[in-house]
């Protein structure tokens, strides 16, 4: 019997890429210096905070969950990340460690930021897992909960660091590229390693296909979800590392706002079904993209910022409308 | 006699594969009107055609003899059609009563939902079936497959239709519920309902039907009267070659002990269970729907929590914490619920087949070349129908989705398999080449749990049958006694205690 390849290339698939595409013919034709080396990196850079905690947030979605509390998450982690920084900073201080100490106090804020991204990602998940709430509600609530205990501590305030050497390290430039884009693409190709070619990414796919044959099928359900929701929290606290030494301080009150809603907006936008059960890491770096390069022109073209959601919401709905069209398409013809 | 359905030409590609061609044929009011065909050969792209869930690529449709184009399911129930479905079209979250009136529900003057009127009408219909055991409040998810079954069953009649089309309706069903389904298609054929018939179960299809029409890879072969054709001539011509009746020689096998249960229950569905298990053994587990033989699969596979008991893998007590523990022991379980909890719709025939042994091919990476070439082996060993290797399984047909489901259970390279329905909805064909692998596997020392409701097979392969009723065991029969009236005996209560 026959078996052949099919050769029908699939919208699905390359939908999202073809958007981008688009979307930067578009602008480079509106206004050509849209296409500048600069401008193009500068908007990477925008988007690589959200767009790393979206890597994480593509798993939890075709888990068939959500996670609501990425922002608020990424201001506790950040204001942590603050605050070990300059108690390590002070500490050594009196023994005048020059660049040692210096290293020393930005990689205890760092281990202390993503530290706490895991435990508020393991929070998250084993209240999902074996608390059984909805994930909308356990992370609606955890949402709340990050941003009051972040604002309690830093007394509504800003976390300032008291040293400059992290705010370098938020500005640097490696080979041209900023440090943030560097570790977006890294985590992109790592994570998309993790979705295509390990189990734990087959399960993630299974789980959120179709929950009771994954059971069946001896994959431990809740692990894997709880997994999900760690690896999120693994991103926010990555984030929160680099958005904090990007500006050097962190606002207890506007640090991590509306991050979640990028973050699930990219994951959309890169095609992943909100339903659960497939998805693309790439995909979400994709959307991370089209969303970073709408607002870059919407601002060039001097749009003003209060009209900037209105276009976003847009394409998110659209985004979403254009996949259901598709999986439409499929089910009269299944 | 007046003729109900007309098709001319009806032909159906998909992604431009050819699965139906120039199908031309006159359906009879008030007849019985049986398809049957290998798995694969375009039956239920057909009737999906009528029921408005395909449309056709070429052909025409006259309904009642006028030209008519069914679009949608709506337009199908609108003109008198209902659908059987293959696999079950219920929402699980709902409850029966909910599903039954799904679209269609009752409403009072008032505009509220006329709930009472509707509980007390699937109450009716559901006792009609002699099902009143379902509750019309319970939720499907927590219905066994026979009785979600019964639940479609009701569904397709609760509306008067005039042409009801019945997509292997008996594949989840034990003699007692077939029997119940055959007195309803008299009855309605007897108030003038035409109905569709599609079954591997040739014996039914010539019990019951009027006449059958036999399709091979999309084409039409044969129209035929039902008195004018016997059941061997029914597999040669879906088959296309003589096909020789038989099962594969038993060889019991006197071996060790290697799974042992004792006393295992379950509250409320299992009861005492003791039995032992013996290498290259084929175990057949009989009974009617309810006996708790799935159950019980699922208990020793540890998908359920055990209240009291011990099962035992070769005299040691095998310890079930997560669902993983009794396939590293060696236990594989293949589901009778296919779609529910068998194998995942939307994934491809490659991913399905390795998911539950995904361990073998990732070390720790997955070789997807690992997987794909296995995958070709079970295609080729089972036969299996498909557009691609990397077709979803909802582009498959019922009896080659099955195939893949058995092949996913195998690929764990067991020592211990339980076999629930494992020929659900395969040709007869395929059939005896399952037949011949499972008794190839006991004979390699692989030990068999068989459970299923058809009680050839049950008799035809099995060395030793143990028969279940309301949770218990209630009686155990050597290979040399199996008869279906001796383990009906059993089944129903009329030996063995309880
Ligand atoms: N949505 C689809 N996309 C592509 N191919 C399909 C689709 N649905 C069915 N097919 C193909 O059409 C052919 C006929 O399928 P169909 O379901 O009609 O078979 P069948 O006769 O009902 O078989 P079975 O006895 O196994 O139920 C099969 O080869 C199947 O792979
Ligand atoms: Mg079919």
């Amino acid at each position: 019997m026959a078996v052949s390849i099919p050769k029908k290339l699939s919208l699905d698939k390359y939908g999202p890429l073809i958007a981008l595409v688009a979307l930067v013919i578009v602008s480079t034709i509106l206004y050509p210096r849209f296409i500048e080396i600069r401008n193009l990196l500068n908007i990477l850079r925008q988007v690589s905070y959200t767009g790393i905690i979206a890597l994480g947030m593509t798993f939890v979605i075709i888990s068939g969950g959500i996670d609501l509390s990425v922002g608020s998450m990424t201001a506790l982690a950040g204001a942590f990340a603050i605050l070990t920084l300059n108690a390590v900073t002070q500490g050594l201080m009196m023994f005048s460690p020059g660049w040692l100490g210096t290293l020393l106090s930005i990689l205890a804020a760092a281990a202390v930021s993503i530290v706490i991204g895991l435990a508020a990602g393991f929070v998250n998940g084993f209240l999902v897992t074996k608390g059984r709430i909805a994930p909308f509600i356990v992370t609606l609530g955890t949402m709340a909960i990050f941003r009051s205990l972040t604002l309690y501590i830093g007394k509504a305030g800003e976390f300032r660091s008291v040293s400059s050497s992290y705010g370098d390290m938020g500005m640097s430039v490696i080979l041209g590229i900023p440090l943030p884009v560097w570790i977006f693409f890294i985590l992109a190709a790592l994570l998309s390693f993790v979705l295509n070619r390990t189990k734990f990414g087959r399960y993630v796919c299974a789980v959120g296909s179709n929950e009771k044959v994954a059971r069946y099928s001896a994959i431990n359900v809740d692990k894997v979800r709880l997994i999900s929701y760690v690896i999120v929290g693994l991103m926010v606290g990555i984030t929160a590392v680099l958005i904090s030494a990007r500006l050097n301080s962190l606002s207890s009150t506007n640090a991590g706002k509306d991050y979640e809603m990028d973050a699930i907006a990219a994951v959309v936008i890169g095609g992943t079904a909100m339903t659960g059960g497939k998805g693309s890491v790439w995909g979400s770096v994709i959307g991370a993209m089209i969303l970073g390069i709408i607002n870059n022109m919407l601002n060039m073209l001097g749009v003003s910022p209060y009209l900037q959601g209105l276009v976003k919401g847009i394409v998110i709905i659209g985004a979403v409308s254009i996949q259901r069209g598709w999986f439409n398409n499929g089910r009269t013809e299944k | 006699m007046e003729v109900i359905v007309k098709t001319e030409g009806i032909a159906k590609e998909f992604s431009s594969v050819r699965v139906l061609n120039d199908i031309s044929v006159e359906i009879r009011a008030g007849e019985v009107f049986g398809i049957i065909g290998e798995n694969g050969a375009g039956k239920s792209t057909f009737i999906k055609i009528l029921a408005g869930l395909y449309q056709p690529t070429a052909g025409k449709l006259w309904f009642d003899g006028k030209a008519v184009e069914i679009r949608n399911p709506a337009d199908a129930r609108g003109i008198g059609i209902s659908l059987i479905p293959q696999e079950f079209n219920l929402v699980s979250d709902l409850c029966v009563y909910e599903n039954i009136f799904l679209g269609e529900e009752l409403v009072q003057k008032n505009g509220f939902l006329d709930i009472k009127a509707m509980v007390s009408r699937t109450r009716q219909l559901l006792s009609e079936l002699d099902v009143s055991s379902i509750d019309p409040y319970a939720r499907i998810q927590d219905l066994s497959v026979a009785q979600k079954q019964m639940v479609e069953i009701a569904k397709a009649i609760a509306f008067d239709s005039r042409f009801l089309i019945m997509d292997e309706p008996t594949t989840m069903l034990t003699s007692k519920e077939v029997e119940i389904l055959f007195r309803l298609i008299e009855r309605l054929k007897a108030h003038g309902v035409t109905i569709v018939y599609i079954s591997h179960k040739l014996k039914e299809v010539k019990r019951i039907c009027d006449r059958v029409m036999v399709l091979r890879d999309g084409e039409f072969i044969s129209l035929e009267e039902i008195a004018n054709i016997g059941i061997d001539e029914m597999a040669r011509r879906m088959v296309g070659r003589e096909l020789k009746e038989i099962f594969p020689e038993k060889k019991p096998a006197a071996g060790e002990v290697v799974l042992s249960v004792h006393n295992l229950s379950v509250e409320g569905l299992l009861h005492d269970i003791s039995f032992d298990l013996h290498v290259g053994e084929v175990l057949g587990f009989a009974g009617l729907i309810g006996a708790g033989r799935t159950e019980l699969a699922e208990t020793i596979m540890g998908l359920r929590r055990a209240e009291s008991g011990e099962i035992s893998l070769r005299g040691k007590p095998l310890q079930l914490r997560k669902p993983w523990d009794a396939v590293h022991a060696g236990l594989s379980y293949l589901s009778e619920d296919r779609q529910g909890s068998g194998i995942i719709t939307s994934f491809d025939v490659v991913k399905n087949i390795t998911l539950t042994s995904l361990r073998e091919y990732a070390k720790p990476f997955i070789s997807q070349k690992a997987e794909i070439e296995k995958s070709k082996f079970y295609v080729d060993r089972f036969s299996i129908k498909i557009p691609s290797l990397f077709a979803k399984l909802e582009q498959l047909s019922g009896g080659n989705q099955q195939k893949v489901s058995l092949a996913k259970s195998i690929d764990t390279q067991p020592k211990i398999i339980i076999i629930d329905e494992p020929t659900r909805g395969i040709d007869v064909k395929a059939k005896r080449d399952i037949y011949v692998f499972v008794r190839g596997l006991a004979n390699a020392g692989i030990s068999v749990i068989f459970i299923s409701s058809e009680l050839e097979e049950i008799i035809g392969m099995c060395d030793r049958v143990l028969i279940m009723r309301s949770g218990r065991i209630v009686g155990e029969l050597p290979s040399e006694k199996l008869s279906e009236e001796e383990i009906m005996y059993f089944a129903t209560g009329i030996k063995g205690g309880y």
